[in-house]
Parts: C-alpha cells; sequence; structure tokens
C-alpha cells in the first residue's frame, strides 16, 4: 500500500476544496471523486504541486458516455503520486450540449495528445488546447465513433448480411 | 544436373528454322513468369508471406524472385494484412504509381473483406478503394494458399490479351474507382 492512505487523501483535499467534491467510491482501492469543470485545474494543480501529495504523474485522460444518464459524457482523469505510490481518479460529468473543459495542458505537456484522443473518440471540446483535432481516426470522419449513438460495425460490410446465414 | 522445367511453347506454327506465333501468347508467358511482386504486408498474412518466400516454399520458383520494394517496377501489387480506413489513401497511392500492367492481390480474410475487424476504423476489404484480381481465403492463408493465389494471377496474366487495359470495360472498372 502506498504511504498515503485514501483517507488521509480525501481529507486533505476537502480541507482545501470543501463542498467541491463528492466521492464516487474506491473501487480496488482507487479512490474516485467527481467534480464539476470550474474547479477541476485547481484540483489538479493542487494534487500535482502540494508538497506530500505529490501527484505529478498524469497516468491517462479520457472519457465514457452514458447515454441514458442526465450528463451523458464523463471525463476522467487519472493520476498517479510516485513518491507516495497512491493513484488517484477524478470525474467530472458534462452535458452532451456542452462538452467544454479546461485544458490540463497547462499541467502536463502530456496531456495534449491524451486530449486529442478524448476529442477524437467522444468529441471533448478542451478550452485552450494548443493543438485541438483528431489523432487517430481519419482526418476526414464527421463523427466520435466511441459515443454511443455511432454503431461499431462499419456499414460497408457485406458478406455478414442475414440472408447469408438463412436469417 | 537437376531437372530444369521449361515453359511449354505456345501453339504455333513451327518449320525448319522458323516459330511462329502470337505475340499476345508471347508476352503472357513472359510477363506471367517473371512477376514482380510488391509485398505490402501489414500484420500476421505478411508473416505467412515471410514464409511464402523463404526457401521451404520458395516463391522464386514461380518466377517472383525479385521483390520490387518500389510501386513503379511492380507488376502484382499483394496486399497482405488488415488495411485501416487510415491505410486506405496510402494504399491506393501504391496502386496508383504502379504502371500498367497490374493485378492486385488480396491475401487474407481482412485485406479481402475486414475479416474479424467489423468496425469503424478498418477498411472492409481493400476493394474499396482499389480493384482486386484475385483473392486469397484464410486467416491467415498458408502459404501453400497464397501460393495457389500467385499461380491464379499468372494463369489471369497468361490469357490476358495485350489490349483488354484498353478496353472499355477496363476503363470502366478504374473509372468506378476514380482512377484517371
Amino acid at each position: 500500500m502506498g504511504k498515503i492512505t485514501n483517507e488521509e487523501l480525501l481529507n486533505k483535499i476537502n480541507d482545501k476544496f470543501p463542498g467541491q467534491l463528492t466521492v464516487i467510491g474506491e473501487p480496488f482501492g482507487l479512490l474516485t471523486l467527481e467534480t464539476g469543470r470550474e474547479q477541476i485545474i485547481d484540483i489538479l494543480t493542487y494534487l500535482k504541486n502540494d508538497p506530500t501529495l505529490q501527484f505529478i504523474f498524469l497516468t491517462d485522460i479520457t472519457a465514457i458516455h452514458y447515454p441514458e444518464a442526465e450528463k451523458q459524457i464523463v471525463v476522467i482523469y487519472h493520476l498517479h503520486s510516485l513518491v507516495n505510490n497512491v493513484r488517484i481518479r477524478l470525474k467530472v460529468f458534462l452535458n452532451i450540449d456542452d462538452v467544454h473543459i479546461p485544458t490540463a495542458t497547462v499541467l502536463w505537456d502530456g496531456a495534449n495528445w491524451m486530449e486529442r484522443e478524448t476529442y477524437d473518440f467522444f468529441g471533448v471540446l478542451f478550452d485552450g488546447h494548443p493543438d485541438l483535432r483528431r489523432i487517430l481516426n481519419v482526418d476526414d470522419m464527421m463523427v466520435f465513433p466511441m459515443r454511443k449513438e455511432h454503431p461499431l460495425e462499419d456499414p460497408n460490410r457485406v458478406d455478414k448480411k442475414d440472408y447469408f446465414f438463412g436469417r | 544436373m537437376s531437372d530444369i522445367q521449361l515453359v511449354d511453347a505456345p501453339a504455333g506454327v513451327e518449320g525448319a528454322g522458323f516459330f511462329a506465333t502470337s505475340l499476345d501468347k508471347v508476352i503472357g508467358i513472359a510477363r506471367s513468369n517473371s512477376l514482380w511482386p510488391l509485398p505490402f504486408a501489414t500484420s500476421c498474412c505478411g508473416i505467412e508471406f515471410m514464409a511464402t518466400m523463404g526457401s521451404h516454399y520458395d516463391l522464386a520458383r514461380f518466377g517472383a524472385e525479385r521483390m520490387s520494394f518500389s510501386p513503379r517496377q511492380a507488376d502484382l501489387l499483394m496486399v497482405m494484412g488488415t488495411i485501416s480506413k487510415k491505410m486506405g489513401p496510402v494504399l491506393r497511392q501504391v496502386y496508383l504509381q504502379m504502371a500498367e500492367p497490374r493485378w492486385v492481390m488480396a491475401v487474407g480474410a481482412c485485406a479481402s473483406s475486414g475479416g474479424i475487424f467489423d468496425t469503424y476504423s478498418v477498411l472492409q476489404g481493400i476493394d474499396e478503394v482499389i480493384p482486386v484480381d484475385v483473392y486469397v481465403p484464410g486467416c491467415p492463408p498458408r502459404p501453400e494458399g497464397i501460393l495457389e493465389g500467385f499461380i491464379q494471377i499468372q494463369k489471369l496474366v497468361q490469357t490476358e490479351s495485350l489490349r483488354r487495359r484498353n478496353e472499355p470495360k477496363y476503363q470502366k472498372l478504374l473509372a468506378s474507382y476514380g482512377i484517371q
């Protein structure tokens, strides 16, 4: 286990940002917090620069789409404190009509490609990102393919039509 | 001395000191037995192709000794492996750089139909971007399968008329892919 328990970690963050975070859970011992896009960069800055916490490593930025939820798009940050051997996960829920969130490239240069990928697949717009364009998919793709309304299968597929299988 | 196999002479008129046949047949034989393949290998079918080129299966027996890694001097484009949509324009560019006459062989399920990758990011068969002459099934096909596909290409090359590439049908096929 790490040098800081999740309880201590949570207390420290709550002291600094009272009432701005809610705990989602601790699956597999990974403390997971929810916050809003207004304070996400402040919280990330605090976690990175605090001399005891030192979450200096941005493991990943990604997103998830819950089509049934009220706030459909969730941006997820994974941080790792290498000194304390502790990880934390932060989630920001966004309305699908307003998927703006401030960029984390001000803190980590490595966030650049992670945010481009998240934009590429989920259409999340990272405000202030220096070069927000598609990174993995073809440039002329019109959709954000990881959103649930898009079928995974390619519509051009011909050999899986039902009549080939007597259906 | 090993038993060296020669190609049979085409049908023609033979007499003392001369042999007459049609140019189509001679050129067909010459082309089919000296095809220069361009291996476009992106995944596991490419590994099977390496075995096909190796000494055990030895594609060189069929006159394809010289792999052409420049499309400009290649006759046969062998596409082996999954072609993602982002790779599609690259493959098309390679095909456009080849000089006529040119043939295309789709090796394996992915190049032929997308294979198991029925997804938004993978091309569902290379015939979406370039015309294909021979499809080799398998996931991946065995080297024997690739050799069979190559022999089918050779048959195609042998029996094809010299003027086929100027035919309206062929021009129409290319036009349907937006080429020329």
